[in-house]
């Protein structure tokens, strides 16, 4: 393969300004709305499970290896420290779910207006809020 | 000067033309989760904090192993596949394909594992 080209040997390099792209739009660029902060923060949550799973994953090995493989992994779940990230992250898992249902609602055709769009955020993360909540009476 | 063109330049990075069925994963996968969390949560979330002894006798039933192995198996697939989507649409290259594969091995070798676990004490 030739070597890359420097900037400006192409006809089309005229057009190639230093162009702000997406996603790292919102802002400085675009004023966050409703629905673009609740749409990342739908990808954000979803990446950060990957911490608590984890977590459980090694939770259930210490499990089946033995009580005292179990005490270590529950001691650190069970801490101050592991109940803050499972408290996080029941709440990023009901937020994931909520907006990740408006993926399906939006995939149907429907609710796809501005204000429905918007109403949906607003109500799902008060709904998420309030199912951590919940979680945590319960639990 | 060359004369490449933006049209040029544009031919074949186009759509990747392929797609639906990630899509359509993404959606069986996503719907197949909403119940099973929601029982892993309140499942997990029940025993967790016991000794180790009612744990063990809590995962040999069948309804909280299944639910636990679902949950694992489903849900790190759906992250497999969403966290593919993330790493397209921020990153290009070898950066992209390193970061699809170790993310993919990732997910697979703790599903894995957790599967293992929770059947060894269930067995």
């Amino acid at each position: 393969m030739a070597a890359k080209p420097k900037k400006g040997t192409f006809m089309a390099d005229n057009k190639q300004d230093n162009r702000p792209l997406s996603p790292f739009m919102i802002g400085q660029y675009y004023r966050p709305q409703w629905t673009s902060m609740t749409s990342i923060f739908t990808r954000i949550t979803g990446l950060s499970l990957l911490v608590s799973a984890l977590m459980i994953v090694w939770w259930f090995v210490a499990a089946s290896a033995g009580p005292d493989a179990f005490a270590v992994a529950n001691g650190f779940l069970t801490s101050w420290f592991g109940d803050l990230v499972l408290f996080l992250s029941t709440w990023a898992m009901w937020y994931h779910m909520l907006f990740g249902i408006r993926h399906l609602i939006w995939d149907s055709g429907r609710m796809l207006e501005v204000d429905q769009s918007e109403l949906y955020a607003q109500a799902a993360l008060v709904g998420s809020v309030l199912l951590t909540i919940f979680v945590v009476i319960v639990l | 000067m060359a004369f490449m063109t933006d049209r040029k330049r544009a031919a074949g990075l186009g759509s990747a033309k392929t797609g639906t069925e990630h899509h359509w994963h993404m959606m069986v996968t996503s719907v197949a989760l909403v119940p099973l969390v929601v029982l892993f949560i309140f499942t997990f979330g029940a025993v967790l904090g016991s000794s180790y002894e009612e744990v063990i006798a809590y995962y040999q039933r069948p309804f909280p192993a299944v639910i636990a192995i679902l949950t694992m198996l489903v849900g790190f697939n759906h992250f497999a596949n969403g966290v593919r989507a993330t790493i397209e649409d921020y990153t290009g290259g070898m950066t992209r394909k390193a970061l699809i594969i170790g993310m993919t091995c990732l997910s697979y070798t703790a599903a894995a594992f957790a599967i293992f676990a929770i059947v060894r004490i269930a067995l």
